[in-house]
């Protein structure tokens, strides 16, 4: 080309053309900047909020007392009857959970054909479009009233009908991630197996879960993370009550169902009002840590198969 | 170890179907014992489905029918009392692409032997060591054994995958084109790993490189399929080096000397 200029090409793109593409670029932009400062936003009302229960109760003094009686005339604001409600109540989610979803999941990952995975993936996806409500008010009907008369105790509304529900609602999480995780351990190790005069099962025992072990794993902890924030069915099912629970045969209260049923009948900008954000701030502290350990866990499985 | 004496297939009109297609029809074959028994061909010409068939490891796709009648050592492997997993003991393979499970070499090679009730320390550690040395990697393994198997190279992983398989004593072999993953000196190594293992062992193996089937093998078979309208056949099989020099079959022929597939 003996020419030195290259010749330019009229695009034909308008001026307003190009501009609405960047707005849209950067439209996008502002909305995954927004998680971020919504995030960051919520961290930072309910510390404010907490503030006054802070200086006035003292967080350590909350988290670790043992007696929640916020309305009377010596409040005490004690945490710990929720916090260990909470954990009873996923402890019990668990315990019904994680043997069910984790059976699931082998089942509909290495046993089913390719037609009953796809109605067994979508009848979960259902299972997770459930109200808590509607599992709350069959907790009422049926679990509560049966637990009474089969376990002989003077009340049904407990950790243990919580935890049942609440494990329940932890089911369609434990089982797509643990699936997810399955699938991706590379189909060339099952052959391997198999060829080596295996059964499926031993293939799934000996090859399939230790390789996808973290990732079952992260999907346990991403139902412990739903367990424990789940306030509906704890609030409707739990019973409530104030002391440090020793069994889950007995009523708990837990943190959401606390903050979620006092909340409206206390004093705004109160100390009973504070406090209630303080222990927000603590559920929310919680949960945050374990979606970002298994968050982490899950990243680390998934680069792990990526070759 | 296993002798010459067994670890014979008979192939009689044998035909596999995938759903209501027709993917290999009519191979009539045998393959012989201690030996090696090249399948050769253009892609999609079945070879790798033909090799399947006789581990059964089809029946794990779904939807597959095998058709016809393969005799293995005289009794037949698709008869309803045959187990299949009880065939792969005796029928190993190796892939394609190296597949060694995530844990360490010993575990590897120890996989099939605990499966099937070794559980004596003594006796595992010999027959992963002579599991090894068969497969020409006991040399460059031997201080290791607890290392991640994913440490080792690609051709160490396909020994590994050798070993693996040799470790529940199979009288066969198969082999699906398990140097194609590897570079020159890997493949190498495999070549001599398999000419050592002949006498003791039945090897079929699918192969694309037909310089590798012509240096390994004692006998070919080669396969085709003319058009996606009919089944792949077999063309012919014999003798390796006349297949090579003075094939029948004009397909043969051209295949051979590179003018298609």
């Amino acid at each position: 080309m003996t020419d030195a200029s290259f010749p330019r090409r009229r695009t034909g793109r308008p001026a307003f053309r190009r501009a609405a593409e960047s707005v849209v670029t950067r439209a996008i932009a502002f909305s995954g900047i927004a998680a971020i400062v919504i995030l960051a936003a919520i961290t930072v009302f309910l510390g404010m909020n907490a503030l006054r229960a802070v200086g006035d109760v003292g967080l350590w003094s909350m988290i670790t007392g043992t007696d929640w009686f916020p309305t009377s005339k010596e409040p005490s604001y004690g945490f710990l009857p929720a916090i260990v409600g909470s954990l009873w109540v996923t402890a019990v989610a668990l315990v019904v959970s994680v043997p069910v979803g984790v059976a699931a999941a082998i089942y509909i990952s290495e046993f089913a054909s390719r037609r009953t995975k796809e109605v067994a993936k979508s009848v979960i996806e259902f299972m997770a479009a459930v109200p808590s409500v509607v599992l709350g008010l069959m907790g009422l009907a049926v679990l509560v009233p049966s637990i009474r008369v089969l376990m002989r105790l003077d009340t049904g509304l407990t950790a243990f009908a919580a935890g049942i529900m609440v494990g329940v609602m932890a089911l369609p999480t434990i089982i797509s991630i643990s699936e997810d995780a399955m699938h991706a351990v590379p189909a060339d190790l099952r052959t391997g197996s198999l060829a080596l005069g295996n059964t499926r099962w031993q293939t799934v025992h000996k090859v399939v879960l230790p390789a996808a072990s973290s990732g079952v794993f992260a999907a346990v902890m991403l139902g412990v993370g739903r367990a424990i924030g789940e306030t509906m069915v704890v609030l409707m099912l739990a019973g409530n009550s104030g002391i440090v629970p020793n069994t889950p045969l007995v009523s708990v209260r837990t943190m959401p169902g606390t903050i979620a049923g006092e909340m409206a009948e206390v004093v705004q900008g109160g100390e009973h009002y504070s406090v209630l954000f303080a222990m927000a701030l603590v559920l929310f502290a919680m949960t945050f840590i374990i979606n970002l350990v298994a968050d982490v866990v899950l990243e680390n499985q998934r680069k792990r198969w990526r070759r | 170890m296993v002798t010459a004496a067994s670890g014979s297939f008979e192939l009689d009109d044998v035909s596999v179907t995938y759903g209501n297609e027709t993917a290999v029809a009519g191979v009539t074959m045998s393959i012989e014992p201690a030996s090696v028994t090249a399948l050769i061909g253009p892609s999609g010409c079945g070879k790798s489905t033909l090799l399947r068939c006789l581990n059964r490891m089809n029946d794990e796709l779904g939807n597959v029918k095998v058709g016809g009648r393969i005799l293995f050592d005289g009794v037949d492997i698709y008869d309803r009392s045959v187990d299949p997993v009880e065939l792969r003991v005796r029928v190993g393979q190796v892939f394609q692409k190296p597949n060694p499970f995530p844990m360490s070499i010993f575990d590897n090679v120890a996989y099939g032997p605990r499966t099937h009730g070794v559980r004596r320390k003594a006796e595992l550690d010999a027959l992963v060591e002579e599991s090894l040395k068969r497969a020409a990697l006991w040399e460059e393994v031997k201080n290791s054994l607890k290392k991640h198997a994913f440490e080792l190279s690609g051709g160490q992983q396909q020994r590994l995958c050798i070993a693996r398989a040799l470790a529940t004593s199979p009288e066969v072999l198969l082999m699906d084109e398990p140097a194609s993953a590897l570079d020159p000196i890997s493949t190498q190594q495999i070549e001599d790993t398999i000419a050592e293992l002949k006498s003791s062992v039945t090897i079929v193996i699918v192969t694309h490189n037909m310089q590798q089937a012509a240096r390994i093998s004692d006998r070919t078979a080669f396969m085709l399929r003319e058009s996606m309208d009919f089944p792949a056949q077999l063309v012919e099989v014999g003798d390796t080096r006349v297949m090579f020099t003075n094939p029948a079959d004009k397909r043969t022929e051209a295949y051979i000397t590179g003018r298609f597939g």
